[in-house]
């Protein structure tokens, strides 16, 4: 260890602790302790005992220990001692500058002249049904009034327990326990029935350039869904994939989407849909994200790259999830046919095949998935 | 319990350089680094938590310290709606129902309320699950496997028993650990835990074994396979985990499974056509099987 004389060991391993957490590394006062208890067990003089004490005492994911070890090799000087292989990369999920996540116009002061109160059944009636990317200013912030009227309702699966229920299977833990509370006296007879337990959502949204006029209406879905019941998880795609949900778990929505805004690096950009699903379905969906969930994909399927991988894993995703909902806003356009390449790989992998360009289609995609 | 058994698990070894020894000696082959946090765990009777693709070994090393440290396992298998009855304890109903008429028929009307309610909520009506086993065993290496697959609400349970090393049974009364149990957590990252969860661990992620560890590996858990086979076999898999694109690289039980395969043939070398035959036992899914048998004839045809 090349620290000076002057500073004491724990002085100096106190000071690569804190180090590591202005590195990012999710250091707290307790596990600053644990560390030194860890450093003085394998004796300080051991340096990789020291280096192998602070990756199993300050790191909590695997992408800490890439980190934990760019701090260690300029704290003590000199590469870290290397242990076994390079740790696996890091996900895709990167932390960008934010961009402007605006884009629902919010625009010039000026345009507030149109915006009267017309707040008649009837108006709110034809927006409901006007497609998003035609919408003014004034009227995308009406309809960004209505995403709060929607309540969006989790599909359910049965659960392994069961709960008391007037039919059913007799229950007859629950009538022993009855009967020992009145000392062995016999009872009546009870049921129970399989309960149910609301099944994960997953929502891919697709970012990119061509699916841009819509991007915020299906984030503010996207929103609705985060905030309400039952486990959620929100992905955008774009040229690379974002995990999103944290961003999104505000109850406010328009401070929601800017924090979504900020963490993803490729607004409006290209589409890599295959590769954004393959990066989802290997860090996240075969793990378990989407086993049983029902996943809904808001996108165009305009593809960059060949249909073929899309079409493979759009297969692979029909083969993990319970059921998969393409929302397309191009569908409910008159003279659509799906013929994009992207579109028409991925169709035979789907459940459904939805339009997504106003609210009304909206509220069918919300009533499709709670039935899901 | 044996004598191994009663002392501190904590004191068990003088230095991780003892435990990568004691361990080997069990067929475990870890890297240093494996050894160290292992060490560092019974020392400062933290818990491990072992990340790491699936087949690396992680379930195994729970295994290989019960066995180094000469005490009982006890495992929790953790799933989807797991509560604390089926990980603390539950009470017998069946049983207490039969003693609650045993009691009657003998007993009569004379017999006192509170006596007979004592009795009902006796130690022998109580099932003991893994965790209170452990508390109550102790000392033990609780083995708590994939907890990622288990509840947020399950893993806060966890913290609770994992801090104090106390259950508290309203009926009985606490029962508290004198020294505290060897635990092993595994994930496989289907769910990323809690964070107050990882605070209490030490961390490690295991990752694949280079080639070198990998056919000590073989060579000391199938002892049955020839040092030939073993090590065509492991370069085999070196190569096919490198191959990209593979929706599911094959871990080290799926080199040993293999290798157990090979050698349960009678094959003394790997051929194209042995290979090819007992490939279920390394790859699982058909789009693999269709790439590695692509691979297998560049790299055993060339």
């Amino acid at each position: 260890m090349t620290a000076p004389t002057t500073h004491s060991a724990d002085e100096v391993l106190l000071g690569f602790a804190r180090a590591c957490r202005a590195a990012g590394l999710p250091v707290t006062a307790d596990r600053e302790r644990t560390y030194l208890t860890a450093c003085a067990a394998v004796g300080v003089a051991d340096a990789a005992g020291v280096h192998i004490a602070g990756r199993a005492t300050l790191c909590s994911t695997p992408q800490d220990l890439d980190r934990y070890d760019a701090v260690y090799a300029a704290w003590f000087g000199g590469p870290a001692p290397s242990v076994s292989r390079a740790p696996r990369p890091a996900p895709p999920v990167t932390a960008a500058p934010l961009t402007d996540p605006d884009h629902d116009g919010r625009g010039g002061p000026d345009e507030d002249d149109s915006d009267i109160v017309r707040a008649t059944a009837s108006a709110t009636e034809v927006l409901r049904h006007r497609d998003i990317a035609e919408l003014s200013a004034a009227d995308k912030r009406r309809l960004a009034a209505l995403f709060g009227a929607l309540k969006p309702v989790s599909p359910t699966r049965r659960s392994l327990r069961h709960t008391g229920s007037n039919h059913g299977p007799v229950d007859g833990r629950r009538i022993l326990r009855e009967q020992l509370r009145r000392m062995g006296e016999p009872g009546p007879i009870r049921h129970h029935t399989q309960a149910s337990k609301p099944r994960r959502v997953v929502l891919l949204v697709d970012v990119s350039g061509s699916m841009s006029p819509y991007a915020d209406a299906l984030l503010r879905l996207a929103h609705r869904y985060v905030v309400g019941r039952g486990p959620v998880e929100v992905f955008t795609l774009g040229t690379r994939l974002t995990h999103v949900t944290r961003a999104l778990r505000q109850p406010d929505p328009d401070r929601a989407l800017v924090a979504a805004g900020a963490t993803v690096p490729d607004w409006s950009g290209g589409t890599r849909l295959g590769e954004g699903l393959a990066a989802f379905l290997d860090r996240w969906g075969r793990r378990g994200m989407a086993r049983g969930a029902v996943v809904v994909v808001f996108s165009d399927g305009w593809e960059r790259e060949g249909p073929d991988l899309l079409g493979e894993q759009m297969r692979r995703l029909a083969a993990l999830a319970h059921r998969v909902v393409w929302v397309n806003p191009h569908r409910g356009k008159d003279g659509y046919e799906p013929v994009q390449q992207g579109m028409a790989a991925a169709l035979p992998h789907c459940d459904d095949f939805l339009a997504g360009h106003s609210m009304a289609t909206f509220e069918a995609v919300t009533r499709v998935v709670a039935r899901a | 319990m044996s004598d191994a058994g009663a002392m501190d698990p904590a004191d068990a070894f003088a230095s991780a350089a003892d435990l990568g020894a004691r361990l080997a000696e069990t067929g475990y082959v870890g890297d240093d680094a494996l050894a160290t946090v292992a060490w560092l765990g019974l020392r400062l009777h933290r818990p491990l938590l072992l990340e790491g693709e699936p087949g690396t070994g992680k379930t195994a090393l729970a295994e290989a310290l019960a066995e180094a440290l000469d005490l009982p396992l006890v495992r929790l298998q953790c799933y989807e709606g797991i509560d604390a009855t089926q990980a603390l304890y539950d009470w017998d109903f069946p049983r207490q129902i039969l003693h609650l008429r045993a009691v009657e028929a003998t007993a009569g009307a004379g017999s006192d309320l509170g006596d007979v309610e004592d009795s009902l909520f006796d130690e022998r009506f109580l099932l003991s699950r893994p965790v209170l086993r452990a508390v109550r065993e102790a000392p033990v290496v609780l083995l708590v496997d994939e907890i990622d697959r288990a509840d947020d609400e399950f893993e806060a349970f966890l913290l609770e028993v994992l801090s104090t090393w106390q259950v508290t049974i309203p009926e009985l009364g606490t029962v508290s650990a004198t020294t505290p149990p060897v635990v092993v957590l595994t994930s496989n990252r289907t769910r990323e835990l809690h964070d107050a969860l990882k605070r209490r661990c030490l961390y490690h992620w295991i990752d694949h074994p280079g080639l070198a560890r990998e056919i000590a590996i073989v060579r000391s858990r199938a002892p049955e396979v020839g040092v030939a086979l073993a090590q065509q076999v492991v370069g085999l898999v070196q190569r096919v985990r490198a191959e990209p694109g593979l929706l599911k690289p094959p871990g080290v039980a799926e080199t040993l499974d293999w290798a157990r395969a090979l050698a349960e043939l009678g094959a003394r070398e790997v051929d194209l056509e042995r290979a090819a035959a007992t490939l279920g036992a390394a790859i699982k899914y058909r789009e693999d099987a269709l790439r590695v048998r692509e691979a297998l004839e560049r790299i055993l045809g060339g």
